[in-house]
C-alpha cells in the first residue's frame, strides 16, 4: 500500500490522521496491539524496531526497547512477524541507522518491502547522510519520511519536504520522546511552518500525551502520532483492549 | 626550532591538515560524517562554522595558548625512563600529559570548547564521562568560565571512580548518574545527547574524544594536536633530530592518540594506538573495536563498532573506564585502514602488570587508560619491538583515580 496515497486520501476525507506507535517485540500480544489500535481507527501504524541505543528516545521507550531485546526480539523477527499481519492500513517502521546499514541497504530495504512495510523512519539519518539509504528505499518501494525539528532553518526545512517519501514528521517540541503535562507551543509552529510550505501530509509527533494535545496539534497539521502515551500503558501491564479504548479515545477527539 | 619549556607561551601554528578531510560531510575515507537527529543539525553547523572561524583566528590561538599554559602548565615534559628502559631493553620517553592541571590530557580539549562555548554565547555545557578524567576537566574549566555544567557518567562509572564523582561536584557541577544499558560511557553519551537534544539552543556538548558528528572530530583532534607538536619537537631535541621509532598512546574513543599522531602523521615514526583487550579479546569481553570491530553507525559517526550479527551495540568491557567503549573516533578507524596507524591491544592483567612497573621502576603511577601501552611494551619489547628501539608512549594521566581500585583489586594476591 502506497503510504502517502494512503494518508493524503483519508486526509481528504477532512479528518486528522492519527498514527499510533508500538515497539515491536514488546511481549506475546504486541502482534495483538498492533491490530487493536489498527481496528481502534489509526490511519498507519509506526512499529519501533528497538535499539540498544535509542538517543532520541526518552525513558518510557527506551525501558519498551530494552525489554523487547531481552525477550529476543530481532529485526529480522520483528519484520518476519510484521509480514503476517493484514490491518488494511499502511505499516511505517521506526529504526535506528545502524541496524539498517548492518543488514545493508539493499537488503534491509527489500526486506521491509517483502514484508509488506511501506515506510521507514529512522531519526539518527538526516538529510544530509540519506543517500546511500534513500536510493535503496527507493527502489525497494520503501516510503522515507523524514524528520523536521523547530530548530530547522526555512531553506533546510523546503529540502527536508522535497526529499521526504509518505509524509513529513515534524517534531513538535525540543526533546526526545516521552510524555509531557502540556503540549509545547512549538508544536503549532512547527505544524504551520510545514503547512505552509508543502502539500505533503504533515504530522506533529514526539510529546503528544493525550487526546485533549492530539486535538490541540492536529489542528496546525493534517495530524497527529503517539507513541510513549500508549507505550507506558502497556509498560504498565495493560493489553490489546486497553490499548483499543485509548487510541479510540484519541479518534473521537480528532473527530469531534 | 628549539623544543618549548615547561611556562613558555605554546606555538599553535595552524595544522596543515593532510587527513584528506572532506570539509562537507567531515569523512575520513569511509568513516566519519553527521548521523546525528534533525534537531542537532543547525547547533552542528553552527558549531563547525565557530570552530572553523576561530581556529583561523590569531586572537583565538593566543588566548587558547595563554590558557594551556598559564593554566593547564603547558607545555608538558617528556621524560626518558632510564630504569623502565634497562629493564625492558628499549629506550622509552612519556609525554607527560599526568602533569597537566586535572591530571589528564582531557583539559586540553575543554579549554578550547569552552573558549568556543563563549563565542557561541551559550551559558551551559554539558559532557559524558568515562573514567572520570573529562568530566572532571569539564567541571574545572566551567567554574573557571563561570559556565552551568551538568555531567553525565554511567552507574558503574560512578561507584568505580567515586573519587572523581567528589571532584566534580566540588567544583560545582552536577553529575547525573546513568542506569541505562551497560551504565557505562556510552550510556553516558546517550543520555547527554538526549540532554543537548532538549537544550542545543543554550547549551554546548563538550565532547571528550575524537567521537560523535562531524565537526567533534576535528575539533577534539585539533585540541589535542598540542600533544603530539609539543613531543615532535622535544623528541628531536633527545634524539639529535631524529624522530622515534614508535609513537604509541591508549585508544578508547582516541583523543590522546589521535593528538599525538598529528604530530608525527609526516614523520617515519610507527604510530602504534593500543586498545583494551579486557579479559581476552577471545573472551569476548574486551573494549578492541578497531580489532574486532566491524564499519557501523552509532552517536553521529561511521566507524569500526563492536556490535551483534543483529547491528545492536555490544557491551564492551575493560578494566579501565576510559577504554570501556564499543567505538573508536572515526579517524583512528581510517588510519587503521590505510595502513597508517596499527593498533593493537593488552589485557586488563597486562595492564595492571604495566601500573605496577611504571610505579616501580620509574615512580610514576598511571591511571588504568595509559597503563594498558605499558603493559603491552612488556609483552612486545625485544619481540615486534627491537631490542635498542627508541619508544614514545603519550601518558595521558595519572593514577591517583584508579589508586583504591587497583589496591582492591590486587589485595589478597601473593605479589
Amino acid at each position: 500500500m502506497n503510504l502517502e496515497t494512503h494518508l493524503r486520501s483519508r486526509r481528504s476525507l477532512g479528518k486528522s490522521l492519527l498514527i499510533p506507535y508500538v515497539t515491536g517485540g514488546l511481549g506475546e500480544p504486541w502482534l495483538q496491539i498492533v491490530r487493536a489500535v489498527a481496528a481502534a481507527g489509526a490511519d498507519a501504524v509506526e512499529i519501533g524496531i528497538p535499539f540498544s541505543d535509542p538517543i532520541m528516545d526518552g525513558k518510557t521507550i527506551q525501558e519498551a526497547s530494552q525489554r523487547a531485546l531481552d525477550l529476543g526480539a530481532t529485526f529480522s523477527s520483528i519484520v518476519a512477524q510484521v509480514a503476517t499481519l493484514d490491518i488494511g492500513i499502511p505499516i511505517v517502521v521506526m529504526s535506528y541507522y545502524n541496524p539498517l546499514h548492518h543488514a545493508g541497504h539493499v537488503r534491509s530495504a527489500s526486506m521491509l518491502a517483502d514484508a509488506g512495510i511501506d515506510g521507514a523512519i529512522i531519526p539518527d539519518l538526516p538529510l544530509d547522510e540519506i543517500g546511500p539509504w534513500a536510493d535503496a528505499a527507493d527502489d525497494a518501494g520503501v516510503e522515507t519520511v523524514l524528520l523536521a525539528a523547530p530548530t530547522t532553518p526555512d531553506d533546510r526545512l523546503g529540502r527536508i519536504c522535497e526529499r521526504s517519501r509518505g509524509f513529513v514528521y515534524g517534531v513538535s517540541l525540543m526533546g526526545v520522546t516521552g510524555e509531557r503535562a502540556q503540549l509545547a507551543s512549538q508544536a503549532s509552529v512547527m505544524g504551520e511552518r510545514l503547512k505552509a510550505i508543502t502539500d505533503m501530509p504533515v504530522l506533529l509527533g514526539v510529546g503528544i500525551s493525550n487526546s485533549e494535545q492530539a486535538v490541540a496539534a492536529a489542528a496546525s497539521a493534517d495530524g497527529v502520532i503517539v507513541g510513549s502515551a500508549l507505550i507506558s500503558r502497556l509498560l504498565r501491564g495493560e493489553g490489546p483492549d486497553e490499548a483499543f479504548t485509548f487510541v479510540e479515545s484519541i479518534r473521537s477527539a480528532l473527530d469531534a | 626550532m628549539p623544543a618549548p619549556q615547561r611556562g613558555t607561551p605554546v606555538d599553535l601554528t595552524p595544522a596543515q591538515a593532510s587527513d584528506g578531510l572532506d570539509q562537507t560531510l567531515g569523512r575520513f575515507g569511509e568513516f566519519g560524517g553527521r548521523f546525528a537527529p534533525e534537531t542537532l543539525i543547525p547547533a552542528l553547523e553552527e558549531l563547525e562554522q565557530e570552530f572553523n572561524s576561530a581556529w583561523s583566528s590569531s586572537d583565538f590561538r593566543n588566548e587558547f595558548s595563554e590558557l594551556l599554559t598559564s593554566y593547564a602548565g603547558r607545555p608538558t615534559p617528556v621524560t626518558e625512563c632510564r630504569r623502565l628502559s634497562d629493564a625492558l631493553g628499549v629506550r622509552v620517553f612519556l609525554k607527560r600529559e599526568d602533569l597537566t592541571h586535572t591530571g589528564s590530557h582531557k583539559i586540553n580539549n575543554v579549554l578550547g570548547q569552552a573558549l568556543l562555548t563563549k563565542r557561541m554565547g551559550k551559558q551551559r555545557i554539558i559532557a559524558e564521562t568515562g573514567a572520570g578524567q573529562h568530566g572532571v576537566a569539564t567541571a574545572t574549566v566551567a567554574a573557571l568560565f563561570g559556565l552551568d555544567c551538568t555531567v553525565f557518567m554511567g552507574a558503574v562509572d560512578v561507584k568505580r571512580q567515586a573519587l572523581n564523582v567528589w571532584r566534580m561536584e566540588l567544583l560545582g557541577a552536577s553529575v547525573v548518574s546513568c542506569e541505562s544499558g551497560s551504565a557505562t560511557l556510552k550510556d553516558a553519551i546517550n543520555e547527554a545527547m538526549r540532554d543537548w537534544v532538549s537544550s542545543v539552543e543554550s547549551t554546548h556538548y563538550c565532547i571528550g574524544s575524537v567521537v560523535g558528528p562531524h565537526p567533534y572530530p576535528t575539533v577534539v583532534r585539533e585540541f589535542q594536536r598540542v600533544i603530539g607538536d609539543e613531543s615532535l619537537l622535544q623528541m628531536r631535541e633527545q634524539l639529535s633530530g631524529r624522530d622515534p621509532d614508535y609513537v604509541v598512546a591508549c585508544v578508547g574513543g582516541g583523543s590522546n592518540a589521535m593528538g599525538t599522531f598529528a604530530g608525527f602523521t609526516d614523520t617515519s615514526a610507527q604510530l602504534i594506538g593500543i586498545e583494551a583487550a579486557g579479559l581476552g579479546l577471545e573472551s569476548g569481553q574486551h573494549g578492541a573495536s578497531i580489532t574486532r570491530g566491524v564499519p557501523g553507525v552509532l552517536h553521529g559517526a561511521k566507524s569500526l563498532l563492536l556490535q551483534d550479527e543483529d547491528g545492536q551495540i555490544v557491551e564492551p568491557h575493560s578494566i579501565s573506564a576510559g577504554l570501556d567503549y564499543p567505538g573508536v573516533g572515526p579517524q583512528h578507524a581510517a588510519l587503521a585502514a590505510t595502513g597508517r596507524a596499527r593498533y593493537e591491544s593488552a589485557t586488563d592483567e597486562e595492564a595492571l602488570l604495566g601500573f605496577q612497573l611504571l610505579a616501580e621502576t620509574e615512580g610514576i603511577i598511571p591511571a588504568l587508560e595509559p597503563a594498558h601501552v605499558i603493559g603491552w611494551l612488556m609483552r612486545e619489547a625485544g619481540q615486534s619491538v627491537p631490542t635498542g628501539s627508541t619508544v614514545l608512549i603519550t601518558m595521558s594521566g595519572r593514577g591517583d583515580k584508579d589508586a583504591a581500585f587497583v589496591a582492591e583489586r590486587l589485595s589478597g594476591r601473593d605479589s
